[in-house]
């Protein structure tokens, strides 16, 4: 497994959890746990670009 | 709109009969167990692939199963394992993920395994709140 595959592995189950529990309706839970997906897979881009420009 | 009131109290009636805490505690130990018992099947379904999809994908990787507890950090990461219910003992009596971490995988893999324990934690709270009407 690639660290991209695991990281994204990692961001849709922990989104699920939060979608679930973290709102009351259906419609809410789905937009939530989108928004903390696209957060988690998100950040873990950008700082990997930012680690990769401090490295060089 | 006179039975409006009706059912809200018959609902929250019936939300307080029985053992409150019995989610929580199925919830923790059995991912899921908990909104299967008041009957949120598609929320249950979705909650146990996670935490055992979680929890499986780090011990593939070998991820470290915390046993005791040297220090805080340790502590921190028994706490979170222990988390996981079950299957932090079924784990730990089969002898499954590793004892040290050796790969980098197995670094991700303790990550995977503590979070899962965490997120099995939060949706065993979530089962309670809604068995005492707290949330829908």
């Amino acid at each position: 497994m690639t660290h991209y595959a695991a990281v994204l592995l990692f961001a849709l189950f922990a989104s699920v959890v939060f979608g679930i529990t973290q709102r009351e309706t259906p419609q809410r839970m789905v937009r939530y746990g989108a928004y903390c997906f696209v957060l988690f897979a998100g950040s873990a881009v950008v700082l990997s670009w930012v680690m990769y420009l401090i490295a060089r | 709109m006179a039975t409006t009131p009706n059912k809200l109290a018959a609902a929250q009636k019936d939300t307080q009969q029985g053992f409150v805490y019995l989610p929580l505690i199925a919830g923790w130990l059995v991912p899921g167990a908990g909104h299967f018992l008041i009957r949120k099947w598609g929320r249950g379904t979705l909650l146990a692939v996670s935490v055992l999809g979680m929890f499986s994908i780090g011990i593939a990787m070998q991820g470290k199963i915390y046993g005791s507890a040297h220090d805080i950090l340790e502590m921190l990461g028994l706490a979170g394992d222990l988390g996981n219910g079950l299957l932090y003992f079924a784990a730990r009596a089969f002898g499954l993920g590793a004892d040290q971490v050796l790969v980098t995988t197995a670094d991700y893999g303790r990550a995977f395994i503590v979070v899962a324990g965490l997120l099995n934690v939060i949706a065993a709270v979530d089962a309670h709140n809604i068995r005492t009407g707290r949330k829908s």
